[in-house]
């Protein structure tokens, strides 16, 4: 199976590896997934007081789409409120990557590692943390 | 030095050009259908077919008569086991296998459990090999058939074939063996390692795809399989079917070169493989799947922990090798090998094989050993495992979301 473009330049280049300090209340942090499954996302986000994403980072175990998954959830997570952040979808993910089907599954992860940390943040900030009614299947 | 560099020969071999020579006749101006007695068109591919039997059997200690040709492995394997069962069904339905055994005679077995017979899928130990002691209590007066691998595909350790084959004897069953991973690699004897019927792949020996054989014993004791296939009662009966004589031609030409340059081949390759293995194991937290003593010379089988094994390959750019990760097969299980080792999941999604091979140099090996590294390091800094592991985290120690 071959890759896209876009999973390889996301591998390759992998944008905004790294860790804040979660234990700041600014910061929210998601650890999503399993080492059992082979993988493993953390995603961060740094907040600012009008509740804009002013920094995300990331790092993941997995296979080569999951990396390229989450280097693009904190590309787009950049610049955006929170409460937009919350309506990234996984299939805008898939789509952008152009992911095979059988690759679904690490955009699903990337989603929710971005409610994870959304919500860490609003649980850290005395606010309650927002259910996905969303099933994936 | 070719880029990409090919370290997967566990899985196909890249022909060898002498053995491509050798078929080339045999596709245009030799072109006759062996069966055909009565022209010289027959009598040259009989005679080609004849030389290849003879090039097959003196590999592995056998008579030319003793040799099936198939169109490969996973047909020698169904011939044997099924064959098998059907044949000595009056004598006896249990059949004895291991679960780290190639699907072939995995799901072979399946088929004859769905016939009525019964299969006992023994676990091997940590180190991959079958525990002797736990195959003796498995053999009942209904087992016929001890079906047990010589070299394993995916990690590459060689069973103690010559006690199992005297423990199956001892009970009175006849010993089966998936040799393709050992046969051309290691010296193979058959009547030395006591063994009735074997398994063998052109493809895996630097011949052609699409030709195999199935060793048949035709002497103490006399061993016969039920045919799997009706038709023209080729091959003494066993498997009909107009005899591929190019593929038979390479196969053969494949065998005699490996007669020849087997034990220095060997050699060599296992100082290449030890020297991969020990420069890649000076990483932190890699391990040596399977046992080291006990392997064939061109496998190493290690687990990278904390990154996982799709993303590594990935990493590793212009080699060409394959891992026991989920995320590479449809399953989405990890290797059921590296689980009946006993491996937990996340150190068999960090394993990756490398299969070395008669075209492999030294100076591939040195730019393997800088890639892996490389990638190795890449992916750990990427890996939220590697640095909770690096902060003293015990990651048992987490409740993970399993998804």
């Amino acid at each position: 199976m071959a890759y896209s473009d876009k999973v390889i330049d996301h591998y390759t280049n992998p944008r905004n590896v790294g860790t804040l300090d979660k234990s700041s209340h600014k910061v929210g942090t998601g650890l999503v997934g399993a080492p059992e499954c082979g993988d493993v996302m953390r995603l961060q986000i740094q907040v600012d007081d009008n509740n804009v994403i002013t920094d995300a980072k990331f790092k993941t175990f997995g296979c080569g789409s999951a990396i390229a998954s989450s280097s693009l959830a904190t590309e787009w997570l950049k610049g955006k409120s929170i409460d937009d952040a919350m309506k990234i979808d996984n299939m805008d993910i898939v789509e952008e990557l152009a992911l095979p089907p059988v690759k679904i599954h690490c955009s699903v992860l990337a989603e929710d590692a971005i409610k994870a940390a959304i919500n860490d943040f609003r649980v850290k900030n005395g606010l309650a943390p927002i259910e996905s009614e969303k099933v994936h299947h | 030095m070719n880029i990409p560099i090919y370290l997967d020969n566990n899985a196909t071999t890249p022909m060898d050009p002498r053995v491509l020579e050798a078929m080339l006749p045999y596709f245009n101006e030799k072109f006759g259908n062996a069966a055909s007695r009565n022209h010289a068109f027959g009598w040259v591919a009989e005679e080609a077919v004849d030389y290849a039997r003879e090039q097959v059997a003196k590999l592995i200690g056998a008579s030319e008569k003793e040799i099936i040709f198939t169109s490969g492995a996973t047909e020698s394997d169904n011939l044997a086991i099924k064959g098998v069962f059907e044949m000595y069904k009056d004598k006896g339905n249990h059949i004895i296998t291991t679960v780290t055994e190639h699907k072939a005679v995995l799901d072979a077995c399946k088929h004859v459990e769905k016939l009525g017979g019964k299969v006992t899928y023994l676990p091997v130990k940590e180190d991959g090999l079958v525990d002797l002691a736990v195959l003796e209590q498995a053999m009942t007066s209904e087992t016929i058939l001890v079906s047990i691998m010589y070299g394993n595909n995916e990690i590459g350790v060689v069973q103690p074939i010559k006690e199992i084959s005297a423990i199956a004897h001892k009970y009175g069953a006849l010993f089966m063996t998936d040799a393709v991973q050992a046969v051309g690699k290691i010296p193979v004897d058959v009547n030395a390692d006591g063994i009735d019927l074997l398994a063998l792949s052109a493809h895996k020996i630097y011949g052609p795809k699409g030709v195999g054989a199935l060793y048949v014993r035709r002497k103490g004791p006399r061993v016969k399989v039920t045919a799997q296939m009706d038709g023209g009662g080729h091959e003494r009966g066993m498997r009909s079917g107009t005899l591929n004589v190019p593929g038979i031609v390479g196969l053969g030409k494949a065998c005699e070169l490996c007669g020849l340059e087997m034990e220095s081949e060997a050699k060599r390759l296992s100082v290449l493989r030890d020297k991969l293995q020990a420069e890649l194991t000076v990483l932190e937290e890699s391990y040596v799947n399977g046992n080291v003593d006990h392997r064939l010379p061109h496998v190493a089988n290690i687990s990278f922990k904390y990154v996982e094994g799709e993303g590594l390959m990935m990493a590793m750019k212009d080699l060409a090798v394959s891992s026991g990760s989920a995320c590479t097969s449809a399953s989405l299980e990890p290797s059921y090998v590296l689980k009946s080792l006993g491996l937990s999941d996340d150190l068999a999604h960090s394993s990756i094989r490398f299969g070395l091979g008669r075209f492999t140099t030294e100076e591939e090996i040195d730019y393997a050993i800088k890639v892996t590294k490389e990638a190795v390091t890449h992916l750990r800094d990427l890996s939220p495992l590697w640095e909770m592991f690096k902060e003293g985290i015990d990651l048992n120690s987490i409740e993970w979301a399993e998804h």
